[in-house]
C-alpha cells in the first residue's frame, strides 16, 4: 500500500508540475513581437469613423497580448495615419511592407483606401483582411478577405433585405423615394434598390442623385414633399442623412417611413427628426448578440475606451462590430494555418469560416465573395437607441418595425 | 417629372436664398482680405470652423449662441491681427500667403481635431427649432439670422468704406499702398485692423454654421470652391460682392436642384464663374 500511494503522489505531481507549465506557457506570449501593419484615417474627412477603427484595433491588440499573442508571440500594430487620402494610403503600404517590414497587414477604413492597400497587397503577394470596402466587384485579388458581412452583390441584397422588412410590416408602403449621394459605394446599391422597388410593383415617385459633398438639401426635401412617397430610400454616406432630415424638417415634413444605407450612426440617432429612422448594421447592443461572451467583453471594453477618446457615442454598432471582426479573422487564420506565411492564411481563409461577433463569415465564393447573402439586418432608431427590427431572429427581444 | 409646384419653387428660392447669404458671410473676410491686403487667406475656412467649435462649446456651456459673440468676435479679431503680423513681417508675397495661410489651415484643423476630435458635433439650440410659415412656405430661424448677418455685414462695411475716413484711407491703402502712406495714411495700423476685422467676420461665419450644421474638422475643405467662386464673381475687395455673387450662385444651385438632376447644382456656379471670368477678365 505504501508503494501504490508513493505512485499516485507521483503521478499527482507530475500532473500538477504539467498543469504549472501550461499555465506559464499561456501566461504571456514571448520572443519577437508579430508585426502587423495597416493604416487608418486618423485625420481628414473620414477620421470620425477612422477614430473607431483605431480604438478597436487598440482593444484587440491588447486582449491578445494579454493571452497568447499570435503563435505565442506578441503583437505590436504598427499603424500609420493616411488622412483618408488613398494615394497616401498606398504610399503608406508600401513603407510598411518594404521598410517597416512587417509581417501581416490588416485594411484600411473605407473603400477608396482599401483599392490602394489592395493594389500593393497584391503587388507583395500579402494577404488583406478588410472591413469597408463598398464596391465588391472590384475586388479582384485573390488574396483579399472581407470581413465586414457585405456580400458580393449588395445591390442585390440589401435592397432585398429593406424590401422583405418593409412588406413583412404593419403598414407596408406603396410608393417609393429613392435619393442617393453619387459616392460610388453607396450609388450602386441605391440603384439596385430602385430595380427592387419595381420588381416588386411599388411606385416609384421621386429619383434624385446629388453630388457628394452638397452642401444644399433644401431643394430636395421640397421635391420630397411635393412627391409624397410612403418611403424614402436614402443613399447617403455620413452626415448626408442628417443634412435632408435638417431639410426636411425646415419645411415641416418627415416621410412616413426612410432608410439611410452607411449613416454615421451617433448623429442620426441624436437628430431631431432621426426618430424611427431605419438603417443597415450587422450588430448592434441587444440579444441575440450578446448572447457571445466575447461581444459582451469587447462591448464592456469599447464602452470604457470610446468615453476616454471623447466619443459623444460610445456604442458598439456596425462600424466597430465589423472591425472587431476583421481582426478576429485575422487571429482565427494565423491561428488555423499555424504560419504567418500569407498564402498559408489566405488558403486557410478560403477553406474555413470564422465565427465573429458578426456572425458566420466565409470566403469560399468567387473572390472570396458570398452571393445573394450576408450578414446585414435592418435597425430601427426607437426612443433614442437603435434596435434591430428585421429578420425576425435578430429582432431586440420585443421589438419590430414601427410604421406610421 | 411633371411641372414643378410654385411651393417647391419658392422653398428652393428660399433655400438657395439663405444658402447663398452663407457664401456671402463666408466671403466677406476672404474677398477683403484679397482685394485689399493682397492677401489670399485660406485659413479663413479653418477659422470659420474654430469659430463654430468654439461657439458650439460655450452654447454647450449654457451660452446662447448668439451671445458667444462677445467672446468669439475679439479673439478671432486678435487672431486677425496677429496673422497679418506675421504675414507683414516677413513680407510675405500674394502667392506665398496661399501657401502660408495653407499652412495655417492645417495646424487649425488639427488643433481642431486634437481638442474636439474628428467626430461628429451637432450645437443643439432653441433656435434650432423655430421656424416661420409664409403661406405655403417656410423659413427657419438659424437661416434667418444667417441672412440677417450677411446683410447686415456686408452693408457695414460697405458704408465704412465709402462713407469714413478709416474707409476712404483703406480704400486707398488698396489701390496704391505707397502713395496713401506718403499721404500720412497709417498703411501698417490699418492693414492689421482689416485683418482683424476679417477674421472678425469668419467667426461670426462660424456661428452661422454652428447655427444649420453638424461640425467635423474635414469639412473646412468643402466650402473653398464655392466661396472662392462667389468671391471672385462678387468683385475683390467689393464688401457687398460675395453676399450678392453668393446669393446668385446658391439660387441658381437651387433652381438646378428643383428643376432638374440636383448632381448638376456644381456644374452651375462654376460655369458661371468661368463664363463671367471669360467675360470680364479683369476682375481679379
Amino acid at each position: 500500500m505504501p508503494a501504490a500511494n508513493q505512485s499516485v503522489r507521483a503521478v499527482l505531481g507530475a500532473l500538477l508540475a504539467l498543469a504549472l507549465a501550461a499555465q506559464s506557457a499561456l501566461a504571456a506570449p514571448s520572443g519577437p513581437p508579430v508585426r502587423i501593419g495597416s493604416t487608418l484615417a486618423l485625420t481628414g474627412p473620414l477620421a470620425a469613423t477612422g477614430l473607431v477603427h483605431k480604438i478597436v484595433g487598440e482593444i484587440y491588440v491588447e486582449e491578445l497580448n494579454r493571452k497568447n499573442g499570435l503563435l505565442g508571440r506578441p503583437v505590436e500594430w504598427v499603424l500609420k495615419d493616411d488622412q483618408s487620402r488613398p494615394d497616401l494610403a498606398r504610399t503608406l503600404y508600401e513603407q510598411l511592407i518594404t521598410v517597416d517590414k512587417v509581417d501581416l497587414i490588416m485594411g484600411p477604413y473605407a473603400t477608396a483606401n482599401i483599392l490602394s492597400a489592395m493594389g500593393v497587397a497584391q503587388r507583395y503577394n500579402k494577404v488583406l483582411i478588410h472591413h469597408t470596402f463598398g464596391t465588391p466587384s472590384l475586388a479582384k485579388y485573390d488574396m483579399q478577405f472581407p470581413a465586414g458581412g457585405l456580400a458580393g452583390d449588395p445591390d442585390n441584397t440589401i435592397p432585398r433585405l429593406v424590401f422583405d422588412a418593409l412588406a413583412a410590416s404593419a403598414k407596408p408602403p406603396k410608393s417609393v423615394a429613392v435619393v442617393t449621394s453619387k459616392f460610388p459605394s453607396v450609388h450602386f446599391i441605391s440603384l439596385g434598390a430602385r430595380e427592387a422597388a419595381k420588381k416588386r410593383g411599388l411606385r416609384e415617385v421621386a429619383f434624385l442623385e446629388w453630388d457628394f459633398g452638397n452642401r444644399d438639401f433644401g431643394p430636395i426635401a421640397a421635391r420630397l414633399k411635393d412627391a409624397k412617397p410612403d418611403f424614402v430610400w436614402v443613399g447617403g454616406l455620413g452626415l448626408e442623412g442628417n443634412l435632408l432630415i435638417d431639410a426636411m424638417r425646415k419645411i415641416d415634413y418627415m416621410p412616413p417611413l426612410h432608410f439611410h444605407l452607411f449613416p454615421a450612426p451617433g448623429p442620426l440617432l441624436k437628430a431631431a427628426g432621426g426618430e424611427n429612422a431605419l438603417a443597415a448594421t450587422t450588430f448592434e447592443e441587444h440579444a441575440p448578440f450578446t448572447d457571445n461572451p466575447v461581444a459582451v467583453e469587447f462591448i464592456r471594453l469599447y464602452h470604457e475606451r470610446g468615453a476616454k477618446a471623447g466619443l459623444p457615442d460610445t456604442s458598439v454598432e456596425n462600424q466597430s462590430a465589423i472591425s472587431y471582426s476583421s481582426w478576429q479573422t485575422l487571429e482565427a487564420a494565423v491561428s488555423g494555418a499555424g504560419s504567418l506565411d500569407d498564402k498559408a492564411i489566405a488558403q486557410w481563409l478560403k477553406k474555413n469560416p470564422v465565427d465573429a461577433i458578426v456572425g458566420r463569415l466565409r470566403w469560399d465564393g468567387p473572390f472570396n465573395y458570398i452571393y445573394g447573402t450576408d450578414l446585414y439586418k435592418v435597425k430601427q432608431n426607437q426612443k433614442g437607441k437603435w434596435v434591430i427590427v428585421w429578420p425576425k431572429e435578430f429582432a431586440a427581444p420585443g421589438a419590430r418595425l414601427i410604421t406610421p | 417629372m411633371g411641372l414643378p409646384s410654385l411651393t417647391l419653387l419658392g422653398q428652393s428660392l428660399l433655400s438657395g436664398l439663405f444658402i447663398g447669404a452663407l457664401y456671402g458671410l463666408l466671403g466677406l473676410g476672404l474677398s477683403l482680405s484679397w482685394g485689399m491686403l493682397r492677401q489670399i487667406n485660406l485659413a479663413h475656412f479653418a477659422l470659420a470652423f474654430l469659430g463654430a467649435y468654439l461657439t458650439y462649446q460655450l452654447a454647450g456651456a449654457g451660452m446662447d449662441p448668439l451671445a458667444t459673440l462677445a467672446v468669439v468676435v475679439p479673439f478671432f479679431f486678435a487672431l486677425g491681427v496677429l496673422m497679418h503680423w506675421l504675414l507683414a513681417r516677413f513680407s510675405v508675397s500674394a502667392f506665398n500667403s496661399l501657401l502660408v495661410s495653407f499652412g495655417f489651415t492645417a495646424i487649425i484643423e488639427a488643433l481642431i481635431q486634437w481638442i474636439w476630435t474628428a467626430d461628429f458635433r451637432r450645437m443643439e439650440s432653441a433656435y434650432g427649432e423655430v421656424k416661420f410659415r409664409v403661406g405655403a412656405l417656410y423659413v427657419a430661424l438659424p437661416e434667418l439670422l444667417t441672412l440677417a448677418m450677411a446683410l447686415a455685414l456686408s452693408l457695414l462695411v460697405w458704408a465704412w468704406l465709402r462713407h469714413t475716413y478709416t474707409g476712404k484711407a483703406m480704400r486707398a491703402i488698396a489701390e496704391d499702398a505707397p502713395i496713401a502712406a506718403a499721404f500720412g495714411v497709417d498703411v501698417r495700423g490699418l492693414s492689421l485692423l482689416l485683418s482683424g476685422l476679417s477674421a472678425a467676420f469668419a467667426g461670426v461665419a462660424g456661428l452661422c454654421l454652428a447655427l444649420s450644421y453638424t461640425l467635423a474638422p474635414g469639412q473646412i475643405y468643402a466650402w473653398l470652391g464655392v466661396v472662392f467662386a462667389a468671391v471672385m464673381l462678387g468683385g475683390l475687395g467689393n464688401p457687398l460682392g460675395p453676399l450678392v455673387a453668393g446669393i446668385v450662385i446658391g439660387v441658381s444651385e437651387a433652381l438646378t436642384m428643383a428643376l432638374t438632376a440636383p448632381a448638376w447644382a456644381p456644374l452651375v456656379s462654376f460655369s458661371l464663374l468661368i463664363v463671367v471670368l471669360l467675360a470680364r477678365p479683369g476682375r481679379i
